[in-house]
């Protein structure tokens, strides 16, 4: 049994009983990666480090007793962590290093928990469904090299998937934690939005962003969020309400709770074997004691358009900053088509430093904003999108939760939706509606294909109500054994979690 | 052919919070350059707004002060355009539902009350400042994020005067609220201007210009006179005002085109996502309310009232809160208002304005500058020497007691001392005393100056007049 192969749980347990130290988990994390990050790529900035894996220093009053002590955490590299780069995998934010720790970081030092120094790689800006967009290049599928791990959080699932990592932090505007979690069989959590804060996230669509844990189980997913959830004075949208201890919310029953599933979930195009998977796990949960219900949120199909309007507008007038006026790249490239020299320098930087999907999503944004268009496109989705919210709400009255398939589909080959953008956001179809809700939603494993490929089962509940996932979650987890298979990595050899 | 300019005006006014509007940095002027910046106010990547609650009091202070209707619900907005002084290329500020609309202030004309509308009073957040050297450009953000008010007036201001007044009145409100400074020649307020002309009667609107780079209440009236000749000129000479951004060279005195063809900018206004909107509540609102001062057209007529001051004194008293308070203070030591009144406008005010000081400024107490004129009246010194001693008093931060007595300048009326003067003065100047006993009355006063002039200013003249009557009469 190798250390890095385990959860936070159970390592928190080894080294409160002496069992094992801290640095113990920290080496054998550094001989996988060594071991295997030159197939899967989920870290980036590697080379020409002398030691792979460094941590935040840190010096914590009461490490002995803290919640997290020691335990490694693995972070997306659009969180800031103070004086370390910090680059949304964006060549226009080459070399930048905040002089602050983003929220969730400060907590989690002060939990006692060792956050890494080198980041996960994500699609450029959080933009895009398969960790393809960075300009580092993409990150493999531990189950099949040749597959995409999603995204945009794509590093950090693959981390978890392939155990170079114990926990990750990602972030979710449309799915980006709960999709890449599901096609690499691990368990991902978007919290509510206001939950926790955004501060020090780079931001992509601010209404929308959400930190949260991609973990190995269930219980995991709980203990980090119990330690980043939280108002925050530097975050006016984060919500000041207390926050439970979510560990106390893993209860293996779900005896009489109402689930309801959405018939506009099982739609065509879905594929048939996530189709038949999701159906079995939710047999699952009725044998478990569940109430399942059919119902309807039927504003769903308009989910993806009303999110691509506002998203991109938020995300062009997040993006403007970029200038290469304070930081990051500054292209010196001369432009003889321009004769205002601000204008040449913002148009060759940006012309540089941005990738293709970057671009598109910011002059679709600018468009929907454009005088003119932004009653048509912005006003209205934003109208849509409270309609989508009132679906949930009505859906809520009567069930408890709401369980659907993560994606469509499980992982892609590697370039095979790159050239169609229309087809890479299908893929977003079902986690969407969460983030344009604010509520809180969980995907964790519910099978293979015949491939061997994971599914992933999504848990949607009410706003602030993430015990409701995690009990749902953690019953699901308890009664069946997809969250301890493991991928084997390119004949490298992986032994099962049990 | 008479033609009638319509002016409005677009004023930014920074408040006077100790920190910026959405970090904790300082607002103090004239430090060095970027030494009052944070990664809030840098816009650096993650970082996000907090409002200062205080600065948002204070706008809801002048849109309530300038009449205005308050929004139970108001917002922020993304005004997103390109400019190196703007850190995250977009601009906090407040576009469809602005904190305060509708109000209005009241200018003087001629006598008579004229009322400007006010269209909108919103809060936004201060750009950076570039310095232009040789071959770049720096940036300073020291004025970044600082909390800055935008007051929009309608159309209804029909003459450069009017701008004038218009900016004197909203300048005494916002000072009376002790929310800014409004120093233009600091930059802490900015005016700019869109005027146009039409034909005396017309109902339809000429085209407008914007003026903008106006660096004193001067400088807007002046520029506007300069624009309005201008358009008049134009369109005498069947010429086509055209619609565009002109600057005010003060030096020159002519306005000059900025832009010679007008792009439309799209500033592509959004909500801001990071700032949730905000509910101005009733209760909020009755408690803003309630610390509204009492305000300069109140208080004008107030003082009219109480004190029996003509309109001109109470006007002049009003100008400035603290004026206004100091001569209230001075009215309970010395209930005589209209003396008190008199040497405010007449002597101390002048002091003010020659050496160019606030009130608060000067060394003065109110019950010293009380004590002065109390001396006076009783006439332990006369008027002249009085002002004298008023001046070293804020010179030097004496009272008037000390002055006096150190310069041995109180008056004199003993007449045992004055009639040794007097009895010199009439041997001296016979032909004096021949005119008067011959009828010439005006004469007895030469001789009071020269008694005055003997005295080194310090005979009581009534005193004097009166012995020397006496003394020629027998």
């Amino acid at each position: 049994m190798n250390l890095n192969e385990l959860t936070a749980h159970q390592l928190l347990e080894m080294i409160r009983d002496r069992q094992v130290s801290q640095l113990d988990v920290l080496d054998s994390l550094r001989r996988r990666i060594e071991q295997v990050e030159p197939q899967i790529r989920a870290y980036v900035r590697l080379e020409g480090r002398g030691d792979i894996l460094g941590c935040i220093d840190t010096s914590v009053d009461g490490f002995e007793s803290s919640e997290l002590r020691g335990i490694p955490v693995s972070i997306k590299d659009n969180i800031c962590t103070r004086g370390y780069n910090t680059e949304c995998c964006s060549r226009i934010l080459q070399g930048f290093r905040p002089p602050y720790h983003a929220t969730v970081v400060k907590k989690l030092i002060d939990a006692g928990a060792y956050v890494m120094q080198i980041k996960n790689n994500m699609d450029e800006f959080a933009f895009g469904s398969s960790t393809e967009n960075s300009c580092f290049g993409p990150t493999r599928n531990p189950w099949d090299l040749e597959r995409v791990v999603g995204g945009s959080s794509g590093g950090c699932a693959a981390a978890i998937a392939a155990d170079e990592a114990v926990v990750a932090l990602g972030s979710d505007t449309g799915g980006s934690i709960r999709q890449p979690a599901s096609f690499c069989g691990v368990v991902g959590l978007k919290p509510t939005y206001g939950r926790v804060s955004r501060f020090g996230l780079i931001a992509f669509a601010s209404s929308l962003d959400q930190i949260g844990p991609i973990t190995k189980d269930v219980q995991d997913a709980a203990l980090l969020l119990k330690i980043i959830a939280g108002y925050d004075p530097l975050d006016s949208t984060s919500v000041d309400m207390p926050v439970p201890d979510y560990t106390q919310a893993l209860i293996n029953d779900i005896k009489h709770i109402k689930i309801g599933v959405p018939q506009e979930y099982f739609i065509e195009g879905i594929d048939e074997q996530v189709r038949e998977i999701t159906l079995q796990a939710i047999e699952k949960l009725r044998q478990l004691g569940a109430q399942v219900y059919d119902i309807s949120l039927p504003h769903t199909e308009y989910a993806v358009p009303v999110y691509y309007i506002i998203a991109t507008a938020e995300a062009s007038s997040n993006l403007a900053r970029f200038d290469g006026v304070q930081y990051g790249i500054r292209s010196t490239d001369q432009n003889p088509g321009i004769d205002n020299k601000i204008i040449q320098m913002y148009k060759t930087t940006r012309g540089e430093g941005f990738g293709d999907e970057v671009k598109r999503r910011v002059i679709l944004g600018t468009f929907a904003l454009s005088y003119g268009y932004y009653e048509a496109y912005y006003l209205r989705a934003q109208k849509v999108r409270t309609m989508i919210r009132e679906d949930f709400e009505r859906a809520f009255n009567t069930v408890d939760c709401i369980v659907t398939p993560t994606s469509p589909s499980v992982a892609f080959k590697i370039g095979e939706k790159i050239q169609n953008p229309l087809q890479m956001y299908l893929s977003d179809i079902f986690t969407i509606s969460a983030n344009l809700a604010g509520i809180p939603a969980i995907s964790l494993p519910c099978g293979f294909t015949d491939k061997g490929l994971p599914v992933g089962l999504q848990i949607l509940a009410r706003g602030f109500n993430e015990e409701m996932l995690f009990r749902v979650a953690y019953t699901y987890e308890q009664n069946t054994e997809w969250h301890l298979r493991k991928p084997e990595i390119n004949g490298i050899p992986a032994c099962n979690r049990s | 052919m008479e033609y009638q300019p319509v002016i409005g005006l677009e004023v930014h006014v920074q408040l006077n919070t100790s920190t910026k509007i959405f970090c904790g940095c300082s607002t103090e002027f004239g430090s060095q350059p970027n030494s009052q910046v944070c990664p809030v106010c840098l816009g650096l990547p993650g970082c996000l707004p907090v409002l200062n609650k205080k600065a948002f009091a204070y706008a809801v202070k002048v849109a309530m002060a300038l009449n205005c209707r308050i929004a139970e619900y108001t917002k922020f907005d993304r005004k997103n355009y390109f400019y190196p002084d703007l850190p995250k290329n977009y601009q906090i500020s407040q576009y469809d539902l602005p904190l305060g609309e509708d109000g209005f202030l009241n200018i003087r004309q001629n006598g008579n009350i004229k009322r400007i509308g006010i269209r909108r009073v919103h809060l936004e957040e201060d750009a950076g400042k570039l310095i232009h050297v040789s071959d770049s450009s720096l940036v300073d953000f020291n004025r970044t994020g600082i909390p800055l008010l935008e007051i929009v007036s309608c159309p209804d201001i029909n003459s450069p005067q009017e701008a004038y007044d218009y900016l004197i009145s909203l300048k005494q409100i916002i000072r009376y609220l002790g929310v800014s400074s409004c120093d233009m020649e600091k930059g802490i307020l900015r005016c700019d201007a869109n005027i146009s002309v039409k034909r005396q009667g017309d109902s339809e609107l000429g085209t407008k210009t914007e003026l903008k780079n106006m660096n004193s209440f001067r400088g807007v009236r002046e520029a506007l006179d300069f624009e309005i000749r201008r358009q008049v000129k134009l369109l005498e000479n069947k010429q086509r005002v055209i619609q565009e951004t002109r600057l005010w060279d003060a030096q020159k005195h002519m306005t000059y085109s900025m832009r010679t063809k007008e792009e439309a900018q799209d500033y592509r206004y959004f909500p801001e996502p990071d700032l949730p909107p905000f509910i101005i509540d009733a209760e909020m609102q009755r408690e803003i309310k309630k610390s509204l001062p009492e305000l300069p057209q109140a208080k004008e007529l107030r003082f009219i009232q109480d004190y029996q001051l003509s309109e001109y004194y109470a006007h002049l008293l009003t100008s400035d809160r603290e004026i206004a308070d100091f001569f209230e203070y001075c009215v309970k030591l010395y209930p005589q208002a209209k003396v008190l009144a008199n040497w405010m406008c007449g002597s101390l005010l002048a002091e003010l304005n020659s050496r160019n000081l606030a009130l608060g400024e000067l060394n003065l107490s109110p019950e010293n500058f009380v004590d002065l004129i109390r001396l006076a009246q009783e006439g332990k010194v006369s008027n002249v020497v009085a002002k004298g001693v008023l001046r070293d008093m804020i010179d030097t931060g004496q009272t008037a007691g000390e002055i006096i007595q150190k310069k041995n300048i109180s008056q004199i009326s003993d007449p045992d001392a004055l009639k040794e003067i007097i009895d010199i003065v009439i041997k001296e100047n016979e032909k004096s005393v021949r005119d008067y006993l011959g009828g010439r009355e005006n004469a007895i006063m030469f001789l009071v100056g020269q008694v005055m002039r003997k005295s080194k200013s310090k005979a009581n003249p009534k005193a004097v007049l009166e012995i020397l009557r006496s003394r020629l009469n027998k």
